[in-house]
């Protein structure tokens, strides 16, 4: 084994790109996790689809919803991949100040969504156990919420690292793509889910 | 003489496909086919059979021939032919099992209709069903064990989730309410208002089950009648049969129940149909007392 | 939040020695073994759990263990082999330490992932194993249909479903990061189509994992509320349907098959050519086959439910798409027939073990084909029947397949080779007591005893006790093997670094390697079955560069 150890510098020069890490990956690591999480959804869309096709709610239930402060929510969401994306592009073209803020209006989306949810959870005229149609939707919702949780959180973090001497720059944005990317899959989920829960 | 590899090839197949035919249909697994279906059932599993044998036969001495003939001797560190592919060997044994299995599926999807298996289940036209299905609703409802979600729709036919129907021109069949639980069978006949542990039909009769369950789910298995359907809380199934042969056969749950399952079994007594009509009448007048005070049935 | 560059191997921090295989280590071979004897831990669990249940089943009364305690162990048995013992070994413990060899690289996509993957599975399984003795485990089969699952204690069923969580996590981790260093990380000039089978198979392997895991991650979570917050997902009593769980639970479990086999295909298809001296049969199509088993294995869930409230349409989708999944099965099986064919078969322990996986898995596969009919299921559903099926697929198949790979590569990773004769011993053993053990059970299922019971029809009793003499057999056969492991790790002949003379590039390094794998460049094998005679005029030094890395002065 120590013999092993040893080697000529030509050899080493030949490999240093296999030393020197690889290419990052990731992005692509974070991407395949997201169609994983993707799977997750599908799954209780599915079970939602399946459950409001088959079974019949008990007399006296519906599934109407008030559908203006969800889509004042849906709104948010869609300004807030926007302002992500600014964020991102800022950050790209050196602009670190331009970036932090569009990050931290990015949060501010985040937070103002999640706060029209609890005011909706507060005023919806059941509660978790009424009906399948009660659980499903708190089930559904309360999984992207804690989605749009984790990515608040996330976008705080980034926004610290941008910090002068942070770990995210222009010449090392992953966590910035990285949190861009998992925010663009949660808005995106919400969108499926809103036309399912809401307006179907 | 040397023999052609050719003609070797074609008597060891024809050898093979011989002996998958005598054992497919001269080993007997099974066990005794007491309804209609049963024979139906008997012929595909004979075929599978059949096939199954050729093809594990075949490729069971293939392995065995190799280990045999293609083993390396002692001594012998050479490699064997670089031999890396051949495409119309691929194509041949792409081709065959996707015809093979083709065939299969085709000929079992027939055996599935003659079973009744393809009919509606939710066909409720035919008259003489509607009145089985409204004292089911009643006497369940009145039972009053778990509360149904049906119970709010019930006032029209509750939806059947599956199973096997009567199929369309069946007359005469018997209706038999089947109430599953842990851990028992309950049996009642809307015919003569009668409540059982065991299950009593006449021989050739066509019997339509309809199933609940109070609890969990628990599956309606009758090995001599080559049928099982789960009974599953919430949603009814069917399940129909004919008896073909007088005797005792065992009702088997075949889904967890709990800890007992193993002990959740029955009998389903086929009687010639004097017997039966006998059975009924002793049955059927003072005893059945279910629908009106829901006492625990003998089980 | 870096990406982890080799170098952090030699960081002080990771040990060195035995202790590395007690830390949080990086290294993908550290955490290959890990994830091995963890498995093998967890297989002798689960082997005395299945010692139990043909304990309780050698009378035809419930007399060994009581009614609840035996659906305990029915339940951890099945749970304990799939989630800790089958999927982390196949997947976890021969992928880990294969798959960088393979592509070429000096450790996964993402060393840290790995570790935090593999460090999931004790907790999750002392979990388990620790929820019998403290809070009474789950009784409701590993399959936890509701609403026996709701209504069974629910402390145990809740730990079972943080322990399952847990596993699937581990799990969708593990998938990321092949399905990453496959694509990825290949060393420069490696195509896609000169990969080690073994790639393959994971690659498609860890797409299902992705695809699939996930939504059993999602059901579980739907079914804890059942317990806990009084939903009614699942609950009928409350409006729930329960047919939905179990479709969205074979949507899982029903690939999760094809994640405990389809890694045993790859690693046959490493053992064989170099056993049989012989190239892979068909390369080409052996990927496609595997990439089509990967698609179907996605539609075909159903079929276990042809019992269940499904309408006939489904029922008969279902079939066919099943029954098709024999034919890129079948293209699997004639390409290993073929390449055994012509060839110089050394008998020896791997190969032994490798044939009979194909013997036992075409069985099973035979009676896979025949419960893929409806008909045909609708009388064995849920019945011995499908237990030995299963057995045939899981055990005579994938577990064969561990056994051939421990022998095949136990070399690699000890430096050291394995006792053959007591590997022939083991071999027969485990090949006779199996088949006594599951043969006689797809004839209790046709003639009448469901799965899953303690108690049955006395009738049915000298085949039970057949049934358990096969399964005593296979406890003893585990002695010699366990032997062979830990006295060769020591006293084992020295192996060399390629005992095999073989090409894939695993072998084209020390044994054990050293911790970067390759002291130099990693080897670029385009022909990773390029054996034969007649195949190429380079000698087996020059075609894979063996002169340029070996370094000097060994052997």
């Amino acid at each position: 084994m120590t013999s092993l150890a040893t080697s000529t510098s030509a050899v080493e020069a030949v490999t240093d790109e296999a030393h020197g890490g690889h290419a990052d990956l990731r992005l692509f690591g974070l991407a395949t996790f997201l169609v994983a999480d993707g799977m997750t959804f599908a799954g209780f869309f599915a079970a939602y689809l399946t459950f409001r096709a088959v079974n019949p709610l008990p007399a006296g239930s519906t599934y109407e919803l008030e559908l203006l402060l969800p889509s004042i929510n849906t709104m948010l969401l869609l300004v807030s991949s926007y302002t992500f994306h600014r964020s991102g592009r800022n950050l790209l073209l050196g602009r670190m100040g331009p970036c932090r803020n569009w990050l931290l209006l990015t949060a501010g989306l985040g937070a103002a969504f999640l706060a029209g949810q609890m005011v909706e959870y507060f005023t919806l005229p059941f509660g978790l156990t009424d009906n399948l149609f009660a659980s499903t939707f708190y089930a559904l919702t309360g999984f992207h919420g804690l989605h749009v949780t984790l990515g608040v959180i996330c976008i705080l973090l980034v926004w610290f690292q941008t910090r002068n001497g942070g770990r995210v720059t222009s010449a090392a944005p992953f966590g910035l793509e990285a949190a861009e990317l998992y925010w663009h899959f949660v808005d995106g989920i919400w969108v499926v889910l809103y036309g399912i829960l809401y307006l179907l | 003489m040397p023999i052609p590899s050719s003609l070797v090839t074609l008597l060891v197949g024809m050898a093979l496909v011989l002996s998958g035919l005598w054992v497919g249909y001269n080993v007997n697994l099974l066990p005794l086919d007491a309804s209609v279906n049963a024979p139906v059932y008997d012929s595909l599993f004979r075929v599978l059979f059949s096939i199954g044998t050729i093809l594990f036969l075949g490729i069971v001495g293939l392995v065995v021939f190799s280990l045999v003939r293609f083993r390396r001797r002692a001594g012998d560190h050479t490699d064997g032919l670089a031999i890396e592919g051949n495409l119309l060997l691929e194509i041949v044994w792409t081709a065959i099992p996707a015809i093979v299995v083709l065939f299969v599926g085709i000929y079992s999807y027939d055996i599935y209709e003659r079973m009744g298996g393809m009919s509606s289940l939710n066909d409720h036209s035919a008259m003489h069903r509607m009145p089985a299905m409204e004292t089911m609703e009643a006497s369940v409802s009145t039972a009053g064990a778990g509360a149904d979600p049906m119970a709010g729709t019930a006032l029209k036919a509750p939806r059947v989730w599956g199973g096997i129907g009567t199929g369309g021109g069946e007359t005469n069949v018997l209706p038999v309410e089947v109430t599953a639980m842990q851990f028992a069978f309950i049996f009642h006949y809307p015919e003569g208002d009668i409540t059982s542990g065991e299950l009593h039909v006449p021989n050739g009769r066509p019997v339509e089950l309809r199933m609940k369950a109070n609890d969990v789910i628990h599956a309606f298995w009758v090995p001599q009648f080559r049928l099982k359907q789960d009974v599953i809380p919430g949603q009814p199934t069917v399940l129909t049969f004919t008896p073909t042969k007088a005797g005792s056969y065992p009702i088997i749950c075949a889904e967890l129940c709990g800890p007992y399952h193993g002990g959740m079994r029955s009998t389903v007594v086929v009687h010639e149909p004097d017997a039966y009509d006998a059975w009924l009448r002793k049955n059927s007048p003072v005893t059945a007392t279910v629908a009106s005070a829901p006492s625990t049935p003998t089980a | 939040m870096t990406v982890a560059s080799p170098n952090d191997f030699q960081d002080s921090l990771q040990p060195q020695g035995w202790l590395r295989y007690f830390s949080f280590s990086l290294d993908h071979k550290v955490i290959g073994i890990q994830y091995l004897v963890t498995g093998f831990i967890f297989y002798f669990i689960g082997g005395a759990l299945a010692g139990v249940i043909r304990a309780e089943l050698a009378s035809p009364i419930s007399d060994f263990v009581s009614r609840e305690t035996y659906n305990e162990v029915l339940t951890l048995h099945g749970t304990v082999m799939i989630f800790l013992w089958i999927v982390p070994v196949v997947n976890g413990g021969f992928g880990n330490y294969l798959i960088p060899f393979y592509v070429g690289a000096r450790d996964m996509a993402f060393p840290r992932l790995n570790a935090v993957a593999f460090w999931m599975i004790p907790p999750a399984g002392i979990l388990l194993i620790g929820s019998y003795f403290i809070t009474g485990a789950a009784q409701s089969g590993w399959t936890a249909y509701p609403p026996l699952s709701i209504t069974t204690p629910a402390l145990g069923q809740v730990v079972w479903i943080v322990s399952v969580l847990l596993l699937g996590g581990s799990s969708i981790f593990g998938g990321i990061n092949f399905i990453a260093t496959v694509l990825k990380l290949r060393r420069p000039g490696l195509k896609l189509m000169q990969l080690p089978m073994y790639c393959w198979a994971m690659l498609g392997t860890s797409i299902l994992v992705v695809l699939s895991t996930p939504v059993l991650a999602g059901t579980l979570l739907l079914l804890s509320f059942d317990i806990v917050a009084h939903t009614g997902f699942f609950n009928p009593a409350l409006g729930g349907n329960v047919v939905v769980y179990q479709h969205l639970f074979w949507f899982y479990s029903h690939p999760a098959v094809y994640i405990m086999v389809l890694p045993a295909f790859g690693l046959v298809s490493e053992i064989l050519p170099i056993h049989a001296r012989k190239p892979l049969f068909g390369y080409t199509t052996m990927v496609y086959s595997i990439m089509a088993i990967v698609v179907l294995g996605l539609v075909v869930w159903a079929h276990h439910m042809f019992t269940s409230g499904t309408p006939p349409w489904m029922r008969l989708f279902f079939t066919i798409a099943t029954s098709f999944i024999a034919v890129p099965t079948g293209i699997k099986f004639f390409n290993w027939l073929a390449t055994l064919w012509g060839g110089k078969l050394a008998l020896n322990s791997a190969m032994l073990f490798s044939c009979a996986f194909i013997v036992n898995f075409v069985f099973g596969g035979i009676t896979g084909v025949a419960l893929a009919q409806v008909p045909f299921d609708i009388h064995v559903h849920d019945t011995y029947f499908v237990v030995g099926h299963f057995h045939y697929i899981v055990y005579g198949g994938t577990v064969f397949v561990i056994f051939a790979s421990i022998y095949h590569w136990y070399p690699k990773f000890t430096g050291r080779m394995l006792n053959e004769d007591l590997g022939r011993l083991h071999f027969l053993l485990t090949f006779v007591g199996f088949n006594l053990c599951f043969a006689p059970q797809h004839w209790l299922g046709l003639n009448g005893m469901p799965r899953r019971v303690a108690e049955y029809d006395p009738s049915f009793t000298t085949l039970n006790q057949i049934s358990s003499v096969g399964a005593l057999l296979m406890a003893i056969s585990s002695l010699p093997f366990l032997y062979n492991v830990l006295v060769s790790a020591f006293r084992g002949q020295v192996a060399g670094d390629n005992p095999w003379n073989a090409l894939t590039p695993e072998w084209l390094t020390s044994s054990p390697p050293p911790v970067e794998n390759w002291v130099g460049a990693a080897p670029l094998v385009e022909h990773p079955y390029g054996y034969g005679v007649d195949e190429d005029t380079l000698s087996l030094e020059a075609a894979t560069g063996r002169d340029l890395w070996s370094g000097t002065g060994r052997r």
